[in-house]
């Protein structure tokens, strides 16, 4: 794992002496409210609804036993003993005081954590695949290039004020678990005449505009990745609209210059910036090279591993459908799921963080990654200590064998919490969660991903969800629009509108109408709801989640 | 009545400085005041000429004047680059940082955030990712 | 000028502890919701609002917002203000873990 050198450590501890102040400053009126926003915004700091959020970065989603021990003093000590992951890689605390905000900024610093620009107008933190290093569809692990991203846009000066926020996401493999195509810049490193580069995709992402990127350069090498990065984000810059800010992010100015056009500012501007890039960035690169070095595998008898898969069912179901193949044999990448039925999705307590702090230490290299499913996943687990594993996390709650099922529902924290939400999120995936636990069909069901977001923002990528849901508020009452066929992968598709949406308690009859009409329509089992959507078009989807009387009589009446 | 701030802290503007806009720009300009929809490649053929450029900031949250500083820098531009109007002192090394020399601020905002607060951040050079960055290997 | 459909009262967060607070006919800030000022006319309504915005020092955020008289008192009349008056739907916390204290 990266560690913080001497200059990484005394840039945090001047970053938050500098917050420090400005806390201070903003209590005693030196700083106003709007001066103050956009600072704490910066760092990680969000008024929401009941309280101060703090929102802090995971880089790239990794995370060592310490720094999650950490996590849990901070949610004991200064939140109410938990913590919430995100869809971006971050965790976030929803009940901090301003007061105390420094004091848990210094926490962070003391295991190299921080929450620098994961929010406000900045470059926020990068993201990657949380399956880095340990996925064997990789060509080299995204997260050495994700650091260097990191250090680049961290403090830029020219981008703390861009005209809105700005995400980065890398992979390094063939199939997509970052959601590239719907980041302002995706990356996707590839090979090309025995040259590493990456594929540089733009323009993409959700939320009131929803847009899938498009490929600007097929081809950047990595000695110019950052000047050209930088030259995009300069560009737009100056070109992004701060009249609306609805029509700030960079798939608009895109989407109103033409890529053609964007395309040639960015490569005059690429010609001004390249020579300021001595080669410095490419000596740090051969060093977080080694800081991303993978253990060294062995290889293990497998017999105690293969009895208990043959002799326990329930073992065997979590498995099955939590475990994915690493790169070396006899090895795992285990998921840990967070989307216990019924739970809220993404919460962890701080026993549960203690626990899996252990469990990291013991069986996988002290490493940890938190997916943008809201999952924790533990990279590199011998397969013979798969049964250990398993019974650890059953004993604290967190072995529900349901990722990549219906349950395993990505939802914001809605109204329950946020100050931008339209309508609530939680109870809607806890809801859907139960009832199909109830029903025992959610293996039956197979892979389909629910995505909920309690406002037009998407954070809770709904458009890219096989059933998105959007929750508005309709003249004062909770109300849920319905989207289907959306996919967040390397074949991604923005979701279609479904139609009227649906009031709280309306939302599973609809959901399960839409699944029903599906296990009847599959041609197999092994087609999938999308493979199924996608073969029969919205159409007759629709026709099955409108088929009851009231509704029938609603979408003839829009 | 503005205040001047720099690495040494507040200090009154020694003279009246008369500011050219981009319309008239000619090769006798000494002083150009711009604002951020600014383009730069109009600026090209006179930044031997120039020795003054202020760049207006019509609100702290539009950070447009910070690249256009660096824009500046990079076409040749050697003369003095000074961020006008609403920058606050939280700001002070980004300016420097993008390439300005100094930053003009009303009166009303220096005694709201007085010397001490600008003075702290102006240790601009140290802790800086993007220097480092780019230096030569 | 009419009178609104609802009585309103000014709330906002705390700026220290960021939660929700109400403005009294004091020009004080108080937790309780029952302890706010009540407007049935704008015109004052908007007066007061501007006097508790200026209040920046202590809070965050002023607006008006509509309630309902009911037998508990008054009421929010919006699901968003219901659960700032609550808390969040999936734990105790917030001013329903406070009033169980």
């Amino acid at each position: 794992m990266y560690k913080y050198n001497d200059f990484d450590h005394a840039f945090v501890t001047s970053r938050n002496a500098q917050f420090r102040e400005q806390v201070n400053r903003r209590i005693s009126g030196a700083l106003s409210e709007d001066e103050f926003k956009p600072l704490r915004l910066m760092n990680g700091l969000y008024l929401q609804l009941h309280a101060y959020m703090l929102r802090v970065a995971i880089p790239y989603g990794t995370l060592n036993s310490a720094q999650m021990r950490q996590l849990a003093m901070i949610a004991d000590r200064w939140d109410k003993g938990y913590g919430h992951f995100t869809t971006r890689q971050n965790i976030q605390f929803n009940w901090t005081k301003l007061q105390d905000v420094p004091d848990i900024l210094d926490a962070l610093a003391e295991v190299e954590m921080h929450a620098i620009q994961t929010s406000g107008n900045t470059i926020r933190n990068v993201t990657a695949d949380h399956f880095a290093g340990a996925a064997a569809d990789e060509i080299v692990d995204p997260r050495i290039y994700a650091e260097l991203i990191r250090q680049w846009s961290t403090d830029h000066p020219e981008f703390q004020f861009l005209p809105r926020k700005f995400k980065v996401a890398v992979t390094g493999a063939k199939q997509d678990r970052a959601v590239i195509h719907a980041h302002d810049i995706g990356l996707q490193i590839i090979e090309q005449n025995c040259i590493l580069g990456m594929r540089v995709i733009i323009g993409g992402g959700l939320g009131r505009t929803p847009m899938i990127g498009k490929v600007i350069r097929e081809f950047v090498a990595m000695d110019d990745i950052l000047p050209y990065l930088e030259s995009v984000v300069s560009v737009w810059n100056l070109l992004g609209r701060r009249d609306n800010k609805y029509k700030a992010r960079i798939k608009i100015t895109i989407h109103e210059n033409g890529i053609d056009e964007f395309s040639r500012l960015v490569d005059e501007r690429f010609a001004l910036i390249r020579p300021s890039f001595q080669g410095f960035d490419q000596t740090l690169l051969s060093e977080f090279s080694d800081a991303f070095i993978a253990p060294k595998f062995q290889r293990f008898d497998l017999s105690a591993f293969d009895a208990r898969y043959q002799g326990d069912p329930n073992f065997r179901s979590w498995v099955d459908t939590n475990i994915t193949a690493h790169k070396q044999a006899d090895y795992a990448i285990a998921t840990i799921s967070l989307k216990s039925h019924g739970e809220t999705p993404g919460d962890a307590s701080s026993a549960q963080m203690r626990r899996i702090a252990d469990l990291a230490e013991t069986y996988s290299y002290d490493e940890l990654r938190i997916s943008h499913e809201q999952n924790i996943v533990m990279p590199h687990v011998q397969k013979a200590h798969l049964p250990d594993v398993y019974d650890a996390l059953r004993a604290i709650g967190l072995a529900t064998g349901n990722i990549g099922l219906i349950s395993d529902i990505i939802a914001c924290p809605g109204m329950d919490y946020c100050a931008l939400a339209t309508a609530r999120s939680i109870p809607i995936a806890q809801n859907i969660a139960t009832h199909f636990d109830a029903l025992k069909l959610e293996h039956d069901i197979g892979p389909l991903k629910i995505k909920i977001s309690g406002c037009i923002n998407a954070c809770g990528h709904h458009h890219v969800g096989h059933i998105g849901i959007l929750g508005l508020d309709r003249a004062g009452i909770e109300n849920y629009q319905i989207m289907l066929g959306g996919d967040g992968t390397e074949t991604p598709a923005i979701g279609e509108r479904t139609g009227p949406g649906f009031g709280a308690d309306e939302v599973i009859p609809a959901i399960e109408r839409l699944i029903h009409f599906y296990l009847n329509e599959r041609l197999a089992p092994s087609e999938t709801f999308l493979e199924c959507y996608r073969r029969l078009g919205l159409g007759p989807f629709k026709t099955a989640l409108y088929e009851t009387e009231q509704s029938k009589a609603r979408a003839n009446a829009a | 009545m503005t205040v001047i701030i720099n690495d040494e802290g507040l200090s009154t503007p020694e003279k009246e400085i008369t500011y050219e806009r981009a319309d008239t720009l000619n090769k006798a300009t000494c002083a150009l005041d711009i604002s951020a929809d600014q383009d730069l490649n109009a600026l090209s053929d006179y930044l031997e000429t120039l020795t003054l450029i202020r760049i207006e900031f019509a609100s702290f949250a539009d950070g447009r004047g910070f690249s256009l500083a660096r824009i500046l820098r990079l076409m040749g531009f050697s003369g003095h680059l000074r961020a006008y109007g609403h920058v606050i002192s939280d700001q002070y090394a980004m300016a420097r940082r993008s390439g300005f020399d100094d930053v003009e601020v009303s009166k009303a905002l220096a005694t709201r955030q007085p010397e001490a607060e600008w003075l702290f951040r102006s240790n601009w050079s140290a802790h800086d990712y993007q220097t480092r960055l780019r230096k030569s290997a | 000028m009419p009178r609104p459909i609802f009585d309103q009262i000014i709330t906002a967060n705390a700026l220290l502890a960021g939660d929700v607070v109400y403005f009294t006919a004091a020009d004080t800030w108080t937790r309780d919701m029952q302890k706010a000022e009540v407007f049935s006319d704008e015109a004052i309504a908007q007066v007061r609002l501007i006097e508790a915005m200026a209040q920046a020092n202590v809070i965050v955020g002023a607006y008006l917002m509509p309630i309902q008289h009911t037998k508990d008192g008054h009421a929010p009349t919006h699901f968003r203000e219901e659960v700032r008056t609550k808390g969040p739907s999936n734990y105790a916390h917030g001013k329903q873990e406070q009033s169980h204290v």
